[in-house]
């Protein structure tokens, strides 16, 4: 039994004795904010709080005239407890609209990341020789040393971060999830 | 003060001015604080006008639940002002009891210079920090030009949608500065928060449609009724009137449709009479207003009304879905919903057969679940609560509670016609509620009579409060239901822990009497049931505040009673407890609160 579904036993909730056979989703949520001071305290005092799951996160203010900044959370949760967060997040005084981008369809997800690999010889070449099959750009390189940087879903560089592991991966510094939709539309 | 040249419709005033100016504009009457350091200046202002009266208080949280009692007896926000450190930090428990109640508050805090700040300064704690989890929301103000519109923003957010507590932050130098203030503009659209107030016309139809063909419904009503208005309220007796369905209420709820009224269950959950939570268990169709399913409601979820459609209206979505699944949930304000609701009812002239139903509960109401075995010789909690509300029926009356048995019994033995006369802490259950918060009914209503049904333990909490009470003549009444015990904390050792009363007895109380006179008001005692009504009559005659010793049967219990983990048609009742069958229907419930 893994480490999500021994929580849900949890007795104070005896709804999800029941429901714990409800499947575990991951949605991407986009949340349009005030950026004010303290509005991602807000957002992640919520999280912690009501004990939602932070998969990634990441913040930056997208019209600066109008102080609006763009939050992208992914989530893991039963669809109540996705639905909850939404509404939760939602009345928040500071947040202007949560879009749901799982849900909305053909969302495009992007993350960049930077990998440190260090190595000679041939750890170096197959190094270089993978990063240009991801279309990974050398942004640093010593003569024992590379740093990759790599934009892509989360897949992706998942899949990346794993291929340079024996080849002398030594850190990763990763953005988290920025998500947009498809089409002509915004949020 | 002068007309600001620039703006042309705004004043030039000091950011204490406007605080003061502001409270006028939102039509503030009284409010509840304590003077520091940090809030000097706001002081300073109100000592210079008589518009606004400040009651000072001998403890923060007193000003907290002073407003709490002053909201929830008007309709209006209570507003509490106090300073920065551990005058805010005081503030925590009401802001968070008015958080869980959807009580409208606005609480103003001092807070040491912008340049102080992070900077442990004397009294100096992260405000908006501490309080951003206890409150709907909360605003540090680092700018004077900001103030005057956070300030209106704050009376907005309080009072609007799901009314909460707001606090607003204001550093002493934004307090000294001068800067131009702008008055309440009630067009102004707020630019995040617009809660939705009409109900989606499908889901209403869908709700009729369900209500019409209903062989078994039942009303569940909660603190959304009152705290949508009166008209809410009259709306929901019409609901009644018209569908003629049987209707409970949560502990919040109460006075929503009147006690004495015909279809009248008595309150439901934990605590609540067999007939309210066997027709909630049984029904086929659940219509709840204003109520968030509470598991003190609900008892165990995955056994709750098993067989009902059950229908929401509720103006916060995420109080819908939140603890069960509804079928048809309507967001929307209740008074809004409850409108449209009627209207579609009256244009389907369905007449729900209803009529077996109704003997099936007057089959239930026969067990005669509040019963109580009546003694000559001690007084019974129950019958000292039976006798407060006869003796004080008539009159114009409000009740406010700390937490616990007493509480409990208030609830079951008091019976509420109207809204807005009932104060209790219901979701956070504070001990030491019930007095301040008179004293906020008190104020608001200076000629009615306010009494605080009171327990032993939780009126200890907060007893300092007297003092306020003697110094602005509140007239309160403070109704002890003395057993010596911390009675709830003392049940549920009997019926989960082996009758072990690890430190529920209060082994040094003070006597009441020569405590109320110590701080200038008036004691009366009764130990006996023979001399109960005399010493109530006594009570409501007595012009200040009074604090009442009734001495009532020491391990009397509250009953009925739905074990935690079990279900509605799983209650224990008061006839039924004996220790079998109590330890029975408690077995595995332990983990539960």
């Amino acid at each position: 039994m893994g480490e999500k579904e021994k929580d849900m036993e949890q007795p104070a909730s005896a709804y999800f004795i029941e429901d714990r056979h409800d499947p575990i989703e991951r949605h991407t949520l986009s949340v349009l904010v005030d950026n004010e001071p303290g509005v991602l305290a807000r957002v992640i005092g919520l999280f912690a709080g009501r004990g939602y799951n932070i998969e990634s996160l990441t913040v930056s203010e997208t019209e600066h005239a109008k102080h609006l900044s763009r939050i992208t959370i992914v989530t893991t949760g039963t669809p109540m407890v996705i639905q909850q967060i939404k509404n939760q997040l939602d009345r928040l005084v500071p947040v202007h609209r949560v879009v749901d981008m799982t849900l909305v369809g053909r969302s495009i997800e992007r993350e960049l990341a930077m990998v440190k690999v260090r190595g000679t010889g041939d750890h170096r070449v197959e190094a270089l020789r993978l990063a240009d099959a991801f279309r990974a750009r050398v942004i640093d390189a010593t003569v024992e040393s590379f740093v990759f940087e790599l934009t892509g879903d989360s897949d992706k560089i998942d899949q990346f971060v794993e291929l340079m592991l024996p080849l002398g991966l030594v850190e990763v510094s990763c953005t988290g999830v920025a998500a947009i939709s498809r089409g002509p539309e915004g949020m | 003060m002068s007309k600001d040249p620039e703006s042309g419709n705004g004043e030039q005033m000091t950011g204490a001015a406007m605080v003061v100016r502001a409270l006028v504009d939102h039509g503030v009457k009284h409010l509840f604080g304590y003077p520091g350091g940090a809030v000097l200046p706001i002081y300073d202002e109100l000592y210079q006008q008589s518009d606004v009266e400040h009651i000072l208080v001998r403890h923060e949280q007193g000003a907290g639940h002073a407003a709490e009692g002053y909201a929830r007896s008007t309709g209006k926000p209570g507003v509490a002002l106090v300073t920065s450190g551990p005058g805010a930090t005081n503030m925590v428990t009401p802001l968070t009891d008015a958080l869980m109640d959807s009580i409208p508050v606005v609480c103003i805090t001092g807070q040491v210079p912008t340049h102080l700040i992070g900077n442990d300064a004397f009294q100096e704690c992260d405000t908006v920090g501490i309080t951003r989890p206890c409150t709907k929301h909360n605003w540090l103000v680092k700018r004077i030009e900001d103030l005057p519109r956070v300030l209106h923003e704050a009376f907005y957010v309080a009072s609007s949608g799901r009314p909460g507590p707001v606090v607003v932050d204001i550093p002493k130098d934004v307090q000294f500065a001068t800067g131009t203030y702008t008055p309440p503009r009630p067009s102004d659209k707020h630019v995040s928060y617009n809660p939705r107030v009409k109900g989606d016309a499908a889901s209403i139809r869908k709700a009729v449609e369900l209500m019409a063909n209903a062989k078994r419904p039942v009303i569940y009503s909660g603190g959304g009724v009152v705290n949508s208005g009166r008209e809410a309220c009259q709306l929901l007796r019409d609901l009644v009137e018209l569908t003629g369905f049987p209707i409970t209420s949560t502990l919040m709820g109460l006075g929503a449709y009147p006690a004495s009224g015909a279809n009248w269950l008595g309150m439901l959950g934990m605590h609540g009479t067999y007939e309210a939570n066997m027709a909630m268990h049984d029904c086929d169709v659940m219509l709840c207003i204003g109520a968030r399913f509470d598991d003190r409601i609900t008892g165990r979820t995955d056994a709750f009304s098993p067989g009902s459609k059950k229908i929401h209206i509720d103006i916060d979505p995420s109080s819908i879905n939140k603890n069960i699944r509804v079928d048809v949930p309507i967001v929307g304000d209740v008074g809004n919903v409850l409108a449209d609701l009627i209207a579609a009812f009256k244009a389907q002239q369905a007449r729900p057969a209803i009529k077996s139903w109704w003997s099936q509960i007057a089959q239930w109401r026969a067990r005669n679940s509040l019963a109580y075995r009546q003694n000559k010789d001690v007084i019974m909690p129950q019958y000292a609560i039976q006798r407060l509300y006869e003796l004080t029926r008539g009159r114009d009356t409000y009740i406010t509670t700390e937490v616990g048995q007493h509480q409990m019994w208030a609830a079951q033995f008091y019976g509420f016609d109207e809204p807005n006369r009932w104060m209790t802490s219901g979701g956070l259950g504070t001990m030491g509620y019930g007095l301040p918060a008179a004293i906020g009914v008190q104020v608001a209503h200076r000629d009615s009579l306010v009494v605080d049904i009171a327990g032993d333990a939780s009126v200890l909490m907060t007893i300092q409060e007297i003092s306020t009470a003697v110094q602005h003549e509140l007239p309160i009444k403070i109704f002890i239901l003395n057993n010596q015990y911390m009675g709830m904390v003392r049940q549920w050792q009997q019926l989960l822990h082996g009758n072990r009363l690890a430190h529920s007895y209060t082994e040094a109380l003070p006597d009441f009497v020569k405590l109320a006179e110590a701080y200038g008001g008036a004691g009366i005692r009764a130990s006996k049931p023979a001399e109960l009504d005399g010493a109530i009559e006594e009570m409501i005659r007595v012009k200040k505040p009074v604090i009442f010793d009734c001495r009532v049967a020491n391990l009397e219990n509250c009953f009925p009673m739905i074990p935690s983990g079990k279900a509605h048609n799983e209650m224990l009742l008061p006839a039924e407890a004996n220790d079998e069958a109590t330890a029975a229907a408690f077995a595995g419930g332990k983990a539960l609160v």
